[in-house]
């Protein structure tokens, strides 16, 4: 089958310039055509952040550069984005160009790195893979040649401490909202919480902590554990592996009495914090109760997924067993997950709940999956769980919408998120402010 | 400046062909004379921030033909904007009352083992899938620079597919790295269609061309009194459309810089005669324009009757938002040509204009004509423009000048540059809309707009006590221009 893609979910590799400009006071240093980072800026988030969009250097690279090598004009930016702009880490990324003609992007950033200067690089040719992957990419350049290189104690583990390797920033829309909540709730059960990136993050003073963890954490189907297990190689950190996102109450319990398990908490406060969390959650769920129940003129019964592997089963798992909402047949997971994972995907598929099952298909075309989901035609009331190409999708059938996968356009997104407590009633509101908007 | 040749499938870039530059710093009349005496140096950057690419301007015309698919040859990062343009194009959908559609966009998704072995097979099945999918009139292929990189024969496919599914497959040339101006995008846009599109005349129509972007109707009432008819291109037009543009009696341009090769194109290949004057912002530049197309459409009596009509309706509201907005001042930043009619509007109202960054400089349009050259008239009708800098979206050099400067007004036309304005407590003002300021009508659109602006200062003061400059304070003490230097010889045209 061909791999053509209609309808982009995610960007090339050089798209982690976003997971960059996540970190507080880090700034890429883009080595590619001119174009590349403003398509990726545009594509995923919305504001540029402290330096990202026009802020961002870049070579621009021009036909000299493809005949003749970009490594001095590369060295003439990396030169001047030390003076220009005001920042404590550069990240040097490489696009096609680069990467196809190639120019020793190592070599460059080792002058500088030589000199003491905080620069990093990692080979992120569009060409290469996607940002899914090139995000553990640039943790690991940061981590080898930043964090080993500047952090005072590499060795001396601080009790308690944990790193957190979520959502893939501005690929996940709401990833500032997630660490948000990922962090108030393990800070809840007694844990000190590195999530490093975003304004929940101490920013690249955070990333220097990172080898003195008790052990860390990957809330995701994937992309982030090839960090952890870096940094159980490196460092000999462990690490708990929570393989989708948690949302609401039973997945959110879980999931923190397992690491609270795997920890060095005090188990007795953990377990009251989430006695304490799951009563407020759960206070409104049976308050709406009589609402999801009653609403006579009818709500979304069905839903499908268009989503990434770690918000398909989060968010499957959430609607089936706590909103009642039920999966349709077939689910989609639009991040070219890489086939290592995929059985375990398909699996908690199967398993959605103790007594129904949903088929899983990789799919990151989305005008194929589109296609699929019209000869589907439900006939009940249906929830597209998508991304702003679902509007005429959504229209046409009558379904409701909820944009939860890049590009979400149509929504303006600043600390809003699905993960834990909060988000699973923040999910509740935003469905059913959508299905209820729909009536006059 | 090159003749337009339907025989190569690339068209030479703005560098090569007009002497285009992206580097300048001075004054207005200096940057004209320097242009008129044909010697005309570029600047470039040693430190550099992202800019646009060509694939992106290319796309954003020929994304919105109706009923075209557009395939990108590319890996998927390049798809970046596919969405971006689908939003414009269902804006324009609603503004134009026409039903909503999705744009069908295609990449080719080029991974790693395309880059060895070529992606021509990959491109055959996408544009065979994208033409069963969406069935298309026309199919157009944008290039990346990484199927540039690697030589796929993009050109050779297209045609292939032409033959097996009897629809035009048209190869638009743009990869990012061809061209420092991303401008040059539109006319290879406009080189696939007037080469592989536009059929040879039948008949003469009273069609006007419009080249736009997808802007509010400003035209029809302005022509249908002269008898004849708007026919918006390229965004929006059908591909059965674009094939009868030659038979039109005329070609305007919102913007000589979008349209300057598809303006000249259409009169040398076709004998389509183009509107060759200032564009019609300001008094003295409406005023020229209207008479040329009085000219040019056989229509002088009537159009000075419109004048007349039209700028006793304005003069006196004129004369009042003059004396509100005089002595304001004002820093620009926007493309070429409509900065250019920016400055003109602006100096009309009685605004005092500090300065200017404008993305990129044409020393001359594709039709050769002096009298088309909107900067020249600009600067002799109203004057010099001091801090005149030619500057290809460098928001660092903006936020210095504007740090220094600190005018009343900021106005930008692209996105990414405004928040350097408000960040510094200054009140900024986009319009996305170019026809907004179109004529004599347009002045005072633009005039209420400013004061609206002017009088909105409290979202920008309380940003700029709150807000952080990613720029090093060294930075901001060094004159804008410091990484500007090189003078790179440009080949006079």
């Amino acid at each position: 089958m061909s791999k053509l893609i209609e309808q982009p979910r995610y960007s090339c590799a050089l798209g982690v310039q976003q997971s960059v400009i996540a970190i507080h006071r880090a700034v890429p240093v883009v080595h590619a055509g001119p174009g590349c980072s403003t398509k990726i800026h545009g594509f995923l988030g919305q504001g540029e952040g402290y330096a990202g969009g026009s802020t961002i250097p870049c070579t621009n690279s021009s036909e000299a550069e493809i005949v003749f090598g970009g490594e001095n004009k590369l060295r003439g930016v990396i030169h001047g984005a030390f003076k220009v702009i005001d920042a404590d880490l550069f990240v040097v990324l490489t696009g096609c160009t680069s990467d196809i003609v190639g120019d020793d992007v190592g070599q460059v950033t080792r002058e500088f790195q030589a000199a003491g200067k905080p620069v990093v690089y990692a080979e992120t040719g569009g060409f290469k893979s996607n940002n899914y992957v090139s995000h553990d990419l640039i943790i690991k350049a940061i981590v080898e040649q930043y964090v080993d290189k500047f952090a005072a104690d590499k060795t001396s583990v601080i009790p308690g401490l944990v790193n957190v390797f979520a959502s893939v920033p501005y690929q996940d829309p709401y990833w500032i909202g997630n660490l948000q909540e990922l962090k108030r709730i393990l800070t809840g059960i007694g844990l000190t919480v590195s999530v490093l990136f975003g304004p929940e993050s101490g920013g690249v003073e955070e990333w220097l902590s990172i080898p003195r963890a008790e052990f860390n954490i990957v809330v995701s189907a994937w992309p982030g554990l090839k960090s952890a297990q870096l940094l159980e190689a490196k460092y000999g950190t462990p690490f708990y592996h929570f393989p989708y996102l948690p949302v609401g109450g039973i997945e959110t319990g879980r999931f923190l009495r397992e690491v609270a398990d795997f920890s060095s908490v005090d188990r007795a406060a953990a377990k009251a914090f989430i006695a304490e969390e799951e009563r407020k959650f759960y206070t409104h769920i049976e308050r709406t109760a009589d609402f999801m129940l009653e609403f006579r003129y009818g709500l979304p019964r069905v839903f499908y997924t268009m989503l990434d592997a770690s918000y398909a089963v989060g968010l499957a798992k959430y609607l089936l067993n706590e909103l009642g909402i039920l999966p349709a047949q077939t689910q989609y997971v639009v991040d070219n997950t890489p086939e290592e994972y995929r059985a375990a995907i398909v699996e908690r598929f199967r398993t959605i709940s103790s007594r129904r099952s949903a088929n899983v298909e990789f799919v990151e075309d989305g005008g194929a999956i589109q296609e699929a989901i019209r000869l589907d035609k439900p006939a009940q009331r249906a929830l597209i769980l998508g991304s702003g190409w679902e509007r005429d999708l959504a229209a046409e059938l009558g379904a409701d919408l909820l944009p939860v996968s890049v590009p979400i356009t149509y929504r303006l997104i600043l600390n809003c998120g699905y993960a834990g407590y909060n988000g699973g009633l923040r999910l509740i509101e935003d469905i059913y402010d959508r299905v209820l908007g729909t009536y006059r | 400046m090159s003749k337009v040749n339907l025989n190569t499938p690339e068209v030479p870039v703005r560098e090569l062909r007009l002497g285009s530059i992206t580097g300048f710093s001075g004054t207005a009349a200096g940057l004209v004379s320097c242009s008129n005496a044909g010697g005309l140096k570029d600047g470039s950057r040693s430190f550099s921030q992202c800019m646009g690419c060509s694939s992106g301007n290319a796309f954003c015309q020929l994304s919105m033909i109706t009923d075209a698919a557009m395939v990108n040859h590319a890996p998927v990062g390049c798809a970046g904007d596919f969405f971006g343009y689908n939003f414009v194009y269902r804006v324009g959908q609603m503004e134009r009352d026409l039903p909503p559609v999705i744009g069908r966009y295609f990449n080719t998704n080029i991974e790693e083992m395309d880059t060895v072995f070529g992606g021509a097979r990959k491109l055959e099945a996408t544009i065979r899938l994208a033409f069963e999918r969406a069935k298309p009139k026309a199919i157009f292929v944008t290039t990346s620079c990484a199927s540039g990189i690697i030589g796929d024969d993009v050109e050779s496919v297209t045609n292939k597919m032409t033959r097996e599914l009897g629809i035009p497959v048209v190869t638009c040339f743009c990869e990012g790295f061809k061209s420092k101006i991303w401008t040059s995008g539109f006319d290879s846009a406009y080189h696939s269609i007037v080469r592989k599109i536009v059929k040879p005349p039948e008949k003469k129509t009273n069609k006007v061309n419009i080249i736009n972007f997808w802007g509010s109707d400003v035209f029809s009432g302005l022509l249908n009194k002269l008898g004849y008819e708007a026919d918006y291109i390229v965004p929006f037009s059908t591909v059965a459309q674009l094939e009868r543009i030659s038979e039109a009696a005329a070609t305007i341009q919102i913007c000589p810089t979008l349209g300057t090769y598809l303006g000249a194109a259409l009169e040398q290949v076709y004998g389509v005669p183009e509107i060759k004057a200032p564009v019609a912002y300001g008094l003295a530049g409406t005023d020229a324009w209207m008479r040329e197309l009085g000219r040019v459409l056989d229509r002088e009596q009537e159009i000075e009757e419109i004048i007349a009509v039209e700028k006793a309706a304005v003069l006196p509201k004129l004369e009042e938002y003059r004396a509100r907005l005089t002595g304001t001042t004002c820093y620009i930043t926007a493309g070429s040509a409509h900065g250019h009619a920016l400055i003109a509007l602006l100096r009309e109202l009685g605004i005092d204009v500090q300065g200017a960054a404008i993305f990129h400089h044409d020393p001359v349009y594709d039709n050769g004509d002096p009298a088309a050259d909107m900067l020249d008239h600009t600067v002799k009708t109203y004057g010099d423009v001091p801090n005149y800098n030619v500057c290809n979206k460098q928001a660092y050099e903006l936020a210095n000048i504007l740090n220094r400067v600190r005018p009343d007004l900021m106005i930008a036309r692209h996105g990414g540059m405004t928040h350097w304005g408000a960040k510094l407590g200054i009140p900024t003002l986009l319009i996305g809309d170019e026809h907004f300021s179109w004529g004599y009508q347009g002045l005072l659109n633009y005039a209420e707009r400013i004061l609206e602006t002017l009088d909105n200062k409290e979202f920008v003061t309380n940003l700029a006590k709150h807000s952080t400059m990613p720029y090093t304070k060294w930075w901001m003490e060094q004159p804008p221009y410091t990484f500007l230097g090189g003078n790179v010889h440009v080949q006079a045209y």
